[in-house]
């Protein structure tokens, strides 16, 4: 029974595709798992609008959305009722064809990393056996598609922006993938479903998550934050910065092109997140073995959404970063530890299984980590501005 | 550590969170269709035109002597004074306005209007919700939209209309006490001319000239 519930989406599509004939199968396959993946995200979506606009609220003693529908429920379908109608705006000096291409290549982009993720138990589109590298791939699509944005748009804040944007996706992609190597170093694959495979055993009731091991932990933390800055999430939100440079590179564009943008960057947001699910948190896996009946399902979408509350609290406590501060963040504090993470893991591959391992991982990681927030701390001397030409 | 100042702000908003849920008086929204602030007396949004008694056209304080609309810096009042005239609100036969229209898109609430005016005619109202889908029309209000009673001042401005209230009393009671004592003048001479006429009926005109002096 639990065995049918776990599998039911699966069995489901293999019972529809039985009426078929057997040459379009595979076809037919992918497009029935490519329309449920765009549904379920694009629903999760519409349903994280509403629970960002609740939590950020609340966060400031206020209410949030409570208009329309049971407690504001319906807030994103008027949302987008919305920006359908509104006019679409295209500049007259801007590429127009750039311009249209933009959002729709964010979009795509952003999509196209799910066809590695492993959502539950024999539920993934493709199961590649490069599946990391083809999701970092395809990610680093979403720049391209923001700087046509920036670069069409003929417009300086929309150029600023764009340039602010790459700089931050292209720095915070060294330590996201650094990060995540430590991971593919303990698995010896690039497949996802290998890497979730290996976390989905138990020691007693305790599960083998990567994230439950020294290297595993700070992995996840690195990666998280380089995933935050990879999403142009607050803290890291000074592509758009709305008080300086207004929106940044979506500024010209306006209705459903910027509702496209907006999807795009939480989907994008929702794949990066998976991908740390995928990579520490054991993807479908239970987190006690005696919680295994739960559909495998379940368990990715609740972990998925306890990300996405993380993510909400941190951009509803953190104020925005300057961009020396971005740029110092990545290249002096999370590179230098991200390396060091890698040797901690790579100690950990070659040190014997027992307990020995764990304290020296720890200190591996530790240490620098105090050494260099030390370090980082003492360098933040103030001194008096001098002017070269206003005196 | 690098990183506690982090932890303690996560810890705040958290507090915060979960305290909107707890205690309801964190929330200071208020939901503003149904529920309002109360209003403070010295609130002002646009002018409105104030009337006497029932009838709002026969009531306009206004005598359409177009000071304000010299005066408005925006230049969003316009007035077209009448041909004939009516009683104004102490009783004098005066021009009234038979146009007079504010637009509002305009108007920047200064209250200028409101301190030239001579006649008390024009004060501020409160009304602050006066969205319209007609961006035109809507806005352009006319003499019988800006008309209000004495009434609706005197509950949105207390203090500010009492003593408006009391200085026309006053000037009320001075035009009819000048009246009355003309009216008994008149009368006097009425009856003394009548006398006189009694009297020596013969050279009747001269006291008629005597009593217009
Ligand atoms: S409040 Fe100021 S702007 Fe408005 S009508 Fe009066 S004088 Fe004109
Ligand atoms: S509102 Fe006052 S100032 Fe304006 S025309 Fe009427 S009486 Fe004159």
């Amino acid at each position: 029974m639990t065995q049918t519930l776990d599998q039911i989406f699966v069995l489901a599509k293999h019972w529809l595709l039985g009426f078929l004939p057997a040459a379009i199968q595979p076809f037919c396959s992918a497009l029935l798992s490519v329309v449920a993946i765009i549904l379920v995200f694009a629903t999760l979506f519409a349903i994280t609008t509403w629970l960002e606009r609740k939590g950020l609220g609340r966060m400031q003693n206020r209410l949030g959305p409570n208009r329309v529908g049971p407690c504001g429920l319906l807030q994103p379908l008027a949302d987008g009722i919305k920006s359908l109608t509104k006019e679409d705006i295209v500049p007259a000096a801007a590429d127009h064809a750039v311009h249209f291409m933009a959002p729709v290549l964010l979009v795509a982009a952003s999509f196209l990393g799910y066809a590695v993720l492993p959502i539950g138990r024999n539920m993934v589109l493709t199961n590649l056996n490069a599946g990391v590298l083809y999701f970092f791939a395809v990610g680093s699509l979403m720049e391209l598609a923001v700087f046509m944005a920036g670069w069409s748009s003929r417009s300086k804040y929309s150029l600023l922006g764009a340039m602010r944007a790459i700089a931050q996706m292209i720095s915070y992609e060294v330590p996201l993938v650094l990060a995540s190597i430590v991971v593919i170093l303990h698995t010896g694959s690039l497949s996802t479903v290998a890497i979730v495979d290996r976390q989905a055993v138990y020691t007693g009731i305790w599960p083998h998550w990567f994230v439950f091991t020294p290297w595993g932990l700070a992995g996840f933390v690195l990666f998280m934050v380089a995933a935050t800055a990879e999403s142009n999430r607050s803290p890291f939100d000074l592509p758009e910065g709305e008080s300086e440079i207004i929106a940044g590179y979506y500024i010209e564009y306006s209705g459903f092109k910027f509702a496209l943008f907006f999807l795009g960057e939480y989907i994008g947001m929702f794949a990066t997140s998976a991908m740390a699910i995928t990579l520490f948190l054991g993807g479908w896996a239970a987190p006690f073995s005696f919680l295994t009946w739960v559909p495998s399902y379940l368990w990715f979408f609740a972990k998925l959404l306890a990300i996405i509350s993380a993510f909400i609290w941190v951009r509803g406590t953190l104020p925005r970063l300057r961009m020396d501060q971005l740029m110092n963040l990545a290249w002096q504090f999370m590179l230098p530890m991200t390396l060091i993470n890698l040797l901690a893991a790579g100690v950990w591959q070659f040190m014997p299984a027992g307990v020995a391992r764990w304290p020296v991982c720890a200190a591996i990681v530790a240490v620098p980590f105090l050494l260099l927030a030390r370090g980082l701390k003492q360098k933040r001397k103030f001194q008096l501005r001098t002017y070269r030409f206003s005196q | 550590m690098l990183g506690d100042g982090i932890l303690k702000g996560l810890a705040e908003t958290a507090r915060n969170f979960f305290g909107s849920y707890v205690s309801r008086d964190r929330l200071t929204t208020i939901q503003y269709p149904e529920q309002r602030d109360p209003q403070i007396e010295a609130a002002r949004s646009f002018p409105f035109l104030v009337f006497d008694g029932a009838d709002w056209q026969q009531g306009l304080r206004c005598v359409s002597c177009q000071i304000c609309e010299k005066e408005c810096p925006p230049k969003c009042i316009f007035i077209e004074k009448s041909k004939d005239k009516k009683p104004d609100a102490v009783g004098k036969p005066q021009f009234y306005p038979v146009r007079f229209d504010i637009d509002i898109s305009v108007c920047m609430s200064c209250q200028i209007c409101v301190e030239v005016c001579p006649f008390d005619a024009i004060k501020m109202d409160v009304d602050y919700d006066l969205s319209t889908d007609d961006r035109f029309g809507g806005l352009l209000l006319d003499r019988q939209r800006l008309a209000k009673s004495n009434e609706h001042y005197n509950k949105i401005h207390p203090t500010e209309a009492a003593a408006v209230d009391a200085a026309l009393a006053e000037e009320r009671a001075k035009a009819k006490a000048a009246a009355e004592a003309k009216a008994s003048a008149a009368a006097k001479a009425a009856t003394e001319a009548k006398a006189a006429a009694v009297a020596n009926p013969a050279p009747a005109p001269q006291p008629a000239a005597g009593e217009s002096q």
